[in-house]
């Protein structure tokens, strides 16, 4: 039960990457893809309509994992306080950076918003890579199962470490990079003309730094977490993750170079998804190690609630997203296509 | 009070404050929206679809406040009171994740579609986008009411060995009898904020003598809808409300009504100050015996004040407590008192020609606002000393391991984030009501 549990919440957190990810792409090229009044309307118009629903990923996600491991939530969240309220800050900033800039017509107001956006997504993808390598690299967990991170210490990876090191910070490159393609490839994917050229070169010159970061932030990540190695040797199944991570880098530069910007995006999406369900994989059965003392590690088992609210939870999570999901095909079947202009929201 | 501990209260308290100012309009809007939308499809009249497109764009306005002002709330839970969370997440966890599940996903996505694509959707798929974003936001104000009910009223948990607090019964935490009035109260004190607001506006057009057609649309809208919604709030809901303080929260009811001392036939205090020390009330005015009569129906019944509370039970801020109650209760007073005069000036067919009205409709705007935080004050600080009443003291329940100066490193942040947020909104939101109903067309 335990491990559904942990299947589920790994799956919320990657379709909030993946969706969110491209809106978050979008928004860091926002400024330099977009050269024209026009074309910057059309990247927000690509987003408009669903980047608050892929938000509420994050949301939901946040609530799954509260609920199904309680101690994990509580332990993490305010451990990672500081970058977690940071966080929050660049999600308000780009929030409002989206809805408020067509407010007005005005060469002051539009590119202040513009650089508010481009900035607050650069910095939250940033962020959100840097947490990544925090979970991977685990935390000086006490007894309690609580700890509190400084922003950085010394950058070192062991005992009094802050949310910076030498192993986060490429990390947070690694995760700039990637959804820098991400979002390239998607508004390639939903416009034309220059705009679309533009984007296709920024995706292809995101990937080669995607490709190096990549292989830099995975032999890093045996060499602070031997554990990733470990798993990879006890089940070897896993070699999956790795495998399709590579095929999928390599499938969307192909596509890509081809001008096929459906499957570049989904081999984007591949490759996000299988890099996270990797690194969730790489940990098991820990969530959140311990770069102290193992035995105080945080795993599924120590950090889930009871049997009963995980299948009670269950029963309405299952018809509750086969709901979400009809919501999300409805949605993009209909904004499916090319962006278009006509139709004008208020 | 220990200080970090205060600080972690006053950024939970602070966050949510601001963050409520716009769900409580944006819930309550999208009733009336949906009102809009029905009666522009039955009578097929442009009018009011236009008029739900003026209320769409301030609605648009005042979600992206909500959502962005809102997960803040959700990550608090682990960030600022993680020992809360670790005790009881996993039954908290259950409805902050159906929230998630069930109503943001509904909301937002139809929220999309409701704003950008109205000519390609038709009405009648437009009404539909309008009522399943009202329909979300109704459940996600569910959701949230039924995890702060389980808090005010734990039911159908088990406390394990280790102290934690974990779920046995589903369907108690959803059909908590707590839920039940403080959901619909809740629901109808959103309703007449939107109303409120909605006929200020159209005060405020028939002042300026602009947009005349509109304004009396939305001074009968508004006028109406929060006359419904003033009523509710009183009875059945708020009576509802009270007899469930009575019999599970006595002494945040002495609190409330400032009764220091057990008395026969006590009395309902319409002003008076609370004075701790001395355990009385200054300057009081009372009506004698009304609080026996409403609470239990007779007038001699006996009311327990907080002397017969141990000190370690009763509310700790006793004299804000009692302020907040009676602000809330005020207001609602005078809300009635405004909505039944301005229905029967409706009626009589002469309020959209009484300026000196108009003024009074028009300046009703902030307090609705005023009242629902208010009343949310009286539930939060009703529940003090407890997290979760009985079983978790709010002083058990913070993040120890967050460092005061952390806290207030981030409490100054929000303050100065949402600073800036209200005059972005306040400047936004009037603009739309200077350019109105009818827009010159898009660029």
């Amino acid at each position: 039960m335990e491990i559904v549990w942990l299947c589920l919440v790994t799956a919320m957190i990657t379709a909030y990457a993946v969706l969110d990810g491209f809106d978050i792409g979008a928004g860091i090229i926002h400024f330099c893809a977009g050269r024209s009044e026009s074309d910057r309307r059309k990247i927000l118009r690509s987003i408009g309509p669903v980047w608050d629903g892929n938000e509420v990923w994050l949301i939901a996600a946040g609530g799954t994992l509260y609920l199904a491991f309680p101690r994990l939530y509580a332990s993490s969240f305010s451990g990672l306080y500081l970058p977690l309220m940071i966080v929050l800050w660049l999600l308000i900033l780009r929030g409002i950076s989206i809805e408020f800039r067509n407010h007005i017509e005005s060469p002051v107001w539009k590119p202040f918003w513009d650089v508010c956006f481009t900035l607050s997504s650069a910095l939250l993808a940033v962020f959100y890579g840097a947490a990544l390598g925090n979970v991977i690299r685990g935390a000086p967990l006490d007894a309690e199962g609580e700890f509190f991170l400084p922003l950085w210490t010394n950058f070192g990876v062991s005992g009094e470490v802050g949310i910076l090191d030498w192993y986060t910070v490429p990390v947070g490159v690694w995760a700039f990079l990637t959804l820098t393609q991400h979002g390239a490839l998607w508004v390639a994917l939903k416009t034309d003309g220059d705009i679309q050229r533009r984007c296709r070169r920024i995706a292809q010159a995101a990937w080669i730094g995607v490709a190096l970061t990549s292989a830099l932030v995975a032999s890093l990540t045996i060499l602070v977490q031997p554990r990733t190695w470990q798993n990879l040797t006890q089940y070897p199944w896993g070699w999956v993750f790795p495998i399709l991570a590579v095929s999928s880098l390599i499938g969307i530069l192909a596509f890509c170079r081809a001008g096929n910007d459906e499957w570049a995006f989904f081999s984007s999406c591949v490759y996000i998804a299988v890099m996270l369900m990797g690194a969730v994989f790489g940990i098991f059965p820990y969530v959140l190690p311990s770069n102290t003392n193992p035995n105080l590690g945080l795993t599924i088992y120590n950090t889930a609630t009871n049997r009963y609210g995980l299948s009670v939870g269950l029963a309405w999570w299952i018809p509750g997203m086969i709901l979400v999901i009809g919501y999300f095909v409805f949605v993009y079947k209909y904004f499916a296509g090319k962006v278009r202009m006509d139709d004008d929201g208020y | 009070m220990d200080s970090a501990l205060g600080l972690h209260r006053f950024h939970f308290a602070f966050t949510a404050a601001y963050h409520y100012i716009f769900p409580q309009l944006t819930m309550g809007l999208a009733l009336l929206i949906v009102v809009l939308k029905t009666i522009g499809l039955r009578r097929n009249e442009e009018h009011y679809n236009r008029a739900a497109r003026f209320w769409a764009k301030i609605f648009a306005i005042s979600f992206g406040m909500g959502v962005v002002t809102g997960i803040p709330m959700e990550f608090q839970f682990g960030t600022n009171w993680s020992r809360f969370s670790k005790a009881a997440g996993g039954v908290v966890g259950q409805t902050l994740a159906m929230e998630g599940v069930f109503s943001f996903f509904l909301e937002s996505i139809f929220l999309g579609l409701f704003l950008f694509a109205e000519k390609r959707l038709g009405p009648r798929k437009h009404w539909w986008s309008a009522f399943l974003v009202f329909l979300g936001s109704w459940l996600s104000g569910f959701f949230i009411i039924a995890t702060n009910a389980w808090m005010q009223h734990p039911l159908g948990y088990a406390q394990n060995p280790h102290g934690e607090i974990v779920l046995n019964n589903f369907s108690a935490l959803i059909f908590n009898p707590w839920v039940f009035w403080q959901y619909f109260h809740n629901m109808a004190g959103s309703v007449v904020t939107a109303s409120f607001v909605v006929a200020s506006i159209g005060a405020l057009y028939l002042l300026q003598g602009q947009h005349q057609a509109y304004g009396r649309t939305f001074v009968r809208l508004g006028v109406l809808s929060g006359l419904a919604g003033s009523l509710i709030l009183l009875f059945p809901t708020g009576d509802g409300q009270g007899r469930n303080l009575a019999r599970y929260q006595p002494a945040a009811l002495a609190a409330m009504e400032g009764l220091f001392h057990t008395t026969q036939g006590a009395p309902v205090a319409v002003v008076g100050q609370p004075d701790v020390s001395k355990q009385k009330l200054d300057n009081p005015i009372l009506l004698p015996g009304m609080l026996s009569l409403l609470t239990y129906q007779r007038w001699e019944a006996e009311v327990k004040g907080l002397d017969a509370f141990p000190e370690s039970e009763r509310p700790d801020n006793v004299p804000l407590l009692y302020y907040s109650y009676h602000i809330m209760v005020g207001l609602g007073v005078i809300f009635i008192l405004v909505t039944v005069l301005s229905a029967w000036k409706l009626l009589r067919g002469k309020l959209y020609d009484c300026r000196r009205w108009l003024w009074v409709l028009m300046l009703m705007l902030p307090f609705p606002f005023i009242a629902n935080t208010a009343g949310w004050m009286t539930a939060e600080l009703g529940r003090q000393p407890w997290l979760i009443y009985g079983l978790m003291r709010t002083s058990q329940g913070y993040s120890g391991q967050v460092s005061s100066g952390n806290t207030l490193f981030t409490l100054i942040g929000f303050m100065g984030m949402y600073a800036l947020l209200s005059i972005l909104f306040l400047f936004l939101v009037y603009r739309e009501v200077a350019q109105g109903p009818e827009p010159p067309q898009k660029f």
